[in-house]
């Protein structure tokens, strides 16, 4: 069973700085990582291949670094790698990003599988899932905490607002995988040392025969919201820092 | 003028998403059935001038692939230049796939929709909630899937008013229905609390919480939590979890207590009113966003806060 992983190369959203006079986020000196739910989708897909033999492949979209970020997705399991390092490409928004996922993914060929997490760490948007199976034209299965393959079919719970919903589906088709799905190893040092030596393609927009179009959305302006808080401490004596707190909700009337 | 179709599977999300496209254009809204039950009247209490009913068998379970081939039919026989999805899980998975047919731009999780130089600007949480971002679809045609509750449905029935069926072709659905289990009916609504104590991982057990339960009592509030506890830990219902994949709350009143304010987490709770955080690592982020803080170990301050509370 060939299974392909997406993933997307995020800055460390707990490294942002945001500059206090324009609200502007500052992306500088922020590590680049894969989001969590995307490595709950690693590691489902890791598990998955465990127990019916086949191979994964990590498919990433990111910055020129992306090279030193598939690592982490090379150790915790999966067996190569095919690498886009395009930033332009990578921040053309949903709708391109998903042809270069769909044009990788037509040129990688073979798969029963794909998977990828719910959203991704920045924008969240639950876009691409939906985009690329219908790129391909495969049946997408969203919100996933519970998975399994057996006989070409995938069984899977969809973890919903209302209902857990189980479903099944033949595959080939597209997972999207919540956290709850499963708990990420976190690789020993050996298989970080071994993921080196595992095969790593680096492919280019040209290379799959894509020119991204025009960006289908254009963002004008994205700062922090304002936020004038008080930002005043009480430390110490535990009764009298409660006491002051106190004082001042009552001055504030919430309490 | 803008022609604004309206889907949610959700009916009040849909007369929310009406109330605004009243307000921006020609409303009309779409209605996706299994059977013969569709009732177009309350679509045009609340404004849409034309109901799309699309009804097959296939439709009788919500599937995102047959749902956006509806949808997208039914996109073409009305003219529609914006498709307004309710922003829920459901919805949120036919944008994408609705935009991919259409071949168009589309935003999701709109907090916020705006006319700016006479275009439609989408506001969304980017960079997991650290910021705004104000966006413009630049395709002809926009499918913007928007966040439940962002607009109020307010009831304003539509001058003149048509239905219209649209027989839908589909294809046989793809994904099956095994079995669905209902989850317990939401028990905390902590979205309409006015005050809401919030507890994070400082909580070293399950048992623990019995203190900030007695301060939420005290306050007459609701308990809300960060995603560890309820996703990783299971010791509070989903229903009760705040952030970025959570809800997101503006109560007059927020006691964040053991939370350090992941931004993932803190994008849930920038409404509030007043926020106050209890936590012992003095660098905890939580306190950048913080009105009122005490540094302390959250066993020592919450019994003498509850005994505060209960004195005044």
């Amino acid at each position: 069973m060939d299974i392909i992983v997406c993933l997307k190369q995020v800055a460390d959203l707990q490294q942002i700085r945001i500059k206090r006079e324009t609200r502007e986020p500052v992306l500088e000196g922020a590590p680049f990582i894969f989001g969590q739910f995307e490595k709950n989708a690693l590691e489902a897909a890791v598990r998955l291949k465990e127990k019916n033999g086949g191979k994964v492949i990590a498919l990433a979209l990111g910055n020129a670094k992306i090279k030193d970020t598939i690592i982490e997705a090379l150790a915790m399991g999966a067996d190569e790698a095919v690498i886009i390092p395009d930033l332009a490409l990578a921040m053309s928004g949903s709708a391109n990003v998903a042809q270069v996922l769909a044009a990788a993914i037509r040129k990688i060929g073979k798969f029963d599988l794909i998977l990828m997490g719910e959203g991704s760490a920045d924008n969240y948007s639950g876009q691409i899932i939906g985009r690329v199976a219908e790129l391909l034209d495969i049946p997408q299965i969203t919100y996933v905490r519970e998975l399994s393959v057996e006989a070409n079919r995938v069984r899977a719970t969809r973890d919903l607002e209302d209902a857990l919903e189980v479903v099944e589906a033949d595959l080939p088709a597209i997972v999207s995988a919540t956290s709850e799905l499963n708990t990420p190893r976190l690789p020993p040092l050996t298989a970080i040392l071994k993921a080196s030596k595992k095969p790593i393609a680096t492919w280019s927009a040209n290379d799959l025969g894509i020119s991204a179009d025009a960006k289908a959305v254009n963002t004008l302006s994205n700062l922090a919201p304002q936020q004038e808080r008080k930002q005043v401490l009480f430390e110490g004596d535990v009764a009298k820092a409660v006491d002051e707190l106190v004082k001042q909700l009552q001055k504030e009337g919430v309490v | 003028m803008a022609n604004i179709l309206v889907f949610s599977e959700q009916a009040p999300v849909a007369f929310e998403l009406l109330c605004k496209a009243r307000e921006l254009g020609v409303a009309s809204a779409a209605i996706l059935s299994g059977g013969e039950g569709a009732n177009a009247n309350n679509y045009f209490a609340y404004g849409a001038q034309k109901v799309f009913v699309g009804a097959d068998a296939r439709l009788e379970n919500y599937s995102a692939d047959l749902y956006a081939d509806a949808l997208a039919q039914i996109v073409e026989t009305s003219g529609a230049n914006i498709v307004l999805i309710g922003s829920t899980k459901r919805g949120k998975e036919l944008a994408g796939r609705l935009a991919q047919k259409l071949n168009c731009g589309a935003v999701t999780d709109a907090i916020g929709l705006v006319t700016q130089d006479e275009k439609l600007a989408v506001q969304r949480y980017a960079l997991g909630g650290n910021t705004i971002a104000t966006d413009v679809i630049a395709t002809d045609r926009q499918v913007i899937a928007v966040m439940p509750k962002t607009f109020e449905a307010i009831k304003q029935p539509a001058a003149t008013t048509v239905e219209i069926k649209v027989s839908v072709q589909l294809c046989e659905p793809r994904v099956k229905i095994v079995e669905r289990k209902p989850k317990a009916a939401a028990t905390a609504h902590i979205e309409s609390a006015e005050t809401l104590v919030v507890v994070g991982k400082g909580f070293a057990k399950q048992d623990d919480l019995a203190l900030a339960d007695a301060l939420a009592q005290r306050l007459n509030g609701e308990i809300a939590c960060s995603r560890t506890l309820s996703a990783d830990y299971h010791w509070l219902a989903e229903e009760r979890m705040i952030g970025i994949s959570g809800k997101k709350c503006k109560p007059r009143l927020m006691i964040s207590i053991g939370v350090s304010g992941q931004i993932q987490h803190t994008v849930g709770i920038l409404g509030s009113k007043i926020i106050v955080a209890i936590n012992k690592d003095k660098s905890a982020p939580i306190f950048k966003i913080a009105d009122y803080g005490i540094v302390g170990d959250l066993y020592q301050v919450l019994p003498k806060l509850v005994e505060r509370i209960g004195k005044s």
